[in-house]
């Protein structure tokens, strides 16, 4: 097994050597991807969940205890404008402390990126409904009645509301939709594309990205549990917040 | 040289006993084929004809137990989607356990293979081992057991043709137990008919099931599967508000972590017709009970589920209507093709 694989390693290096090219010396890498949290520079793990002990913007106490969120379409843009594209996508499971690291199923040949990104969430395309069987297993599909497909995070906790009580919340993100008529429609996307910057690789590599999890109750929306807490699914209104909220909250640490 | 005089040796041993099981892999129903991963089965223990066989016979044999009093089928009967009818069940000596005994169905797919209330207990061949000793259940030795069934006139060549070993032991055993509870599949509901464009709900059907899947009303797909998860339920434990101090910590006596206690793991909600009482401790015993419980009978507590909603008016008040029509699809869900198998019954 491995000698196959050196001599189609060696192939490709023979292969590639002689193909001529701008950037003479490409070699293929592989990258993974680390997903790590934060609470404003706090670091954030399963570790921390079901205990009071976080305070959004707004001034609210609370807990977390369920975060999970998906990731797709990992892309890498060339200087020349050439894309390459994965067509995977990972749930992060940060409760159980499960798919915290990805590794997508791509080669990325050495040289620099003008742009490296990923979608929080599926693309209207990918969001088809019922199809990802890991996904119907993970309890992550969306109702038929609120346009089906899936959940883009779901992040639930408990806060203490203006009555002093212990309440529970549910941050779920999904495609905003409006079902006021008979059939849902979509007034907007709100899967986001998280743009890491311009990268230069020249070997095997692993990202490294941060979410900061205040973000999704700060900016541009301070966000009021007492108002937003539950079936926030069906709330056109609190998914644009949350897609609002959403652009800043994850970047780029570091790559080693 | 030595391995394979050993080999023709052990091969001339087995043709004299006639040791070829005839696989019998499990029938994926299209639905679970199409939205579902698929089931678990453990590479050291494949679907035999001979081994599934075996496993029933044992499910209902009394011998299993310390008097030969009962059988695993006691207290999981086929007319009972395999739970019975008890809040709990009476062991061999009349002492009663502390739970609701649980259905078996389509539990090659609990895809974590963790089994009881509590998930005590990894893969269906281990669990098997528990009941025999249990002090509450059939309260016998594994040493008696496999004993009792080396001396009966037919378990020694069952086991031969099963696994190739007329020595009995409690890893064979539990073996085809596992082998035979694999193939208690339940597909074949109302619902599931539907779904295949084979039958149509009823109005009340219809609503129950958009109660069900309204995060604004019922919200019970977050826990218990929808038309695009085939078994009702996600596997894992949660607290669902039943009480505000715990007599049984649940998942929290196992793990140690105070934040699971009150955890149970999510009940299918198919065979609902079939299965009650409900609830780890069956407190409830209609229908009804339950859906007034989520409705209104919410009770704070630490480790309340975050999707509980409206716990301090006590849920989400469901109307009379909502209410009565939720049942009606609940009931949907049960499949009385399951329930009246004639390969799974006694016989
Ligand atoms: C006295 C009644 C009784 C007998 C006899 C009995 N069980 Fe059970 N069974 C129960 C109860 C009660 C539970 C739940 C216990 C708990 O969670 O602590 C259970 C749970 C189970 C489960 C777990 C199902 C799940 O979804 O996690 C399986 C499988 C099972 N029993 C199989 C068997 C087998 C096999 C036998 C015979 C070897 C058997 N039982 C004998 C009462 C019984
Ligand atoms: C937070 C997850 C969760 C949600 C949401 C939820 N359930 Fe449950 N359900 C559970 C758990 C966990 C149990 C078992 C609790 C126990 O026995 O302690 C359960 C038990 C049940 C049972 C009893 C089944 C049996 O065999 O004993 C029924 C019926 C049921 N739920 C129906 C519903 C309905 C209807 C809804 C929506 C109104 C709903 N559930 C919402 C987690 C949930």
């Amino acid at each position: 097994m491995n000698k196959t694989v050196s001599i189609v390693v060696l192939f490709f290096t023979i292969f590639l050597s002689c193909h001529t090219d701008n950037d003479d010396k490409a070699n293929n890498t592989t990258v993974s991807f680390n997903f790590s949290h934060h609470w404003d520079g706090t670091p954030v793990t399963n570790q921390d969940f079901n205990v009071i002990k976080f305070t959004n913007e707004n001034g609210e106490q609370l807990s977390i205890e369920r975060l999970r969120y998906l990731i797709s379409d990992i892309t890498f843009t060339k200087q020349s404008g050439e894309v390459l594209k994965t067509n995977d996508y990972n749930l992060v499971d940060v409760t159980n402390g499960e798919n915290l690291t990805f590794t997508p199923t791509m080669i990325i040949p050495s040289g620099i990126y003008s742009k490296v990104s990923f979608t929080f969430g599926f693309k209207n395309e990918k969001n088809t409904d019922a199809v990802y069987q890991d996904l119907n297993i993970a309890s992550w599909f969306v109702p038929a009645m609120l346009g089906g497909g899936y959940h883009y995070m779901q992040f639930d906790g408990k806060f203490i509301n203006s009555s002093s009580i212990e309440q529970g919340f549910n941050y779920h993100a999904i495609r905003a939709v409006d079902t006021s008529g008979s059939e849902p429609i979509f007034p907007q996307d709100t899967f986001i594309i998280v743009n890491l910057g311009p990268v230069t690789i020249s070997n095997d590599s692993t990202f490294n990205i941060e979410m900061n999890i205040a973000e999704w109750f700060k900016n541009p929306n301070t966000w009021d549990l007492n108002t937003y807490n539950q079936m926030l699914m069906p709330n056109t209104t609190a998914q644009i917040m949350m897609f609002e909220n959403g652009q800043n909250a994850f970047s780029l640490k570091s790559i080693e | 040289m030595l391995i394979s005089t050993f080999i023709i040796w052990s091969c001339s041993n087995e043709s004299v006993d006639r040791y070829s099981p005839t696989p019998n892999p499990l029938r994926i129903p299209q639905l679970f084929q199409d939205k579902i991963l698929n089931p678990i089965l453990p590479p050291n223990n494949p679907q035999t004809i001979e081994g599934i066989a075996l496993g029933k016979k044992l499910f209902f044999d009394p011998i299993l137990s310390g008097d030969n009093t009962q059988a695993c089928a006691d207290c999981h009967t086929p007319e009972n989607a395999f739970t019975d009818i008890d809040r709990f069940s009476k062991g061999i000596d009349g002492s009663i356990g502390k739970r609701n005994s649980m259905p078996i169905f389509n539990l090659a797919w609990n895809y974590d293979e963790k089994f009881f209330w509590d998930g005590r207990v990894f893969s269906l061949e281990h669990q098997a081992f528990r009941p025999v000793t249990d002090p509450t259940e059939m309260k016998s030795t594994w040493n008696q057991v496999t004993q009792k069934l080396q001396e009966h006139p037919d378990y020694p060549s069952l086991f031969q043709q099963a696994f190739g070993s007329r020595s009995i032991d409690s890893i064979l055993v539990t073996k085809a137990i596992a082998q035979f509870e694999r193939t208690l599949i339940s597909s074949n509901s109302k619902f599931d008919n539907f779904l295949l464009g084979k039958a149509t709900l009823t109005a009340e059907e219809q609503n129950g099931f958009n109660v069900f899947m309204d995060e604004t009303k019922g919200d019970c797909f977050h826990c218990h599967g929808s038309d695009n998860n085939p078994l009702w339920t996600d596997n894992l434990f949660h607290n669902n508000g039943l009480d505000a101090t715990f007599t049984d910590l649940g998942l929290g006596k196992f793990t140690g972590d105070p934040a699971d206690n009150g955890k149970f793991k999510t009940p299918s909600l198919r065979n609902l017709a079939f299965t009650a009482p409900y609830m780890h401790d069956g407190r409830f015993a209609t229908l009804e009970e339950v859906i007034n419980h989520y409705s209104e009978g919410l009770k704070h507590s630490s480790t309340i589920d975050p999707l509980m909603k409206k716990v301090a008016q006590g849920g989400v008040q469901l109307s009379n209507e909502d209410k009565a029509d939720l049942k009606s699809f609940l009931l949907s869900l049960s499949d009385y093709e399951f329930v009246n198998n004639p390969n799974f019954k006694n016989q």
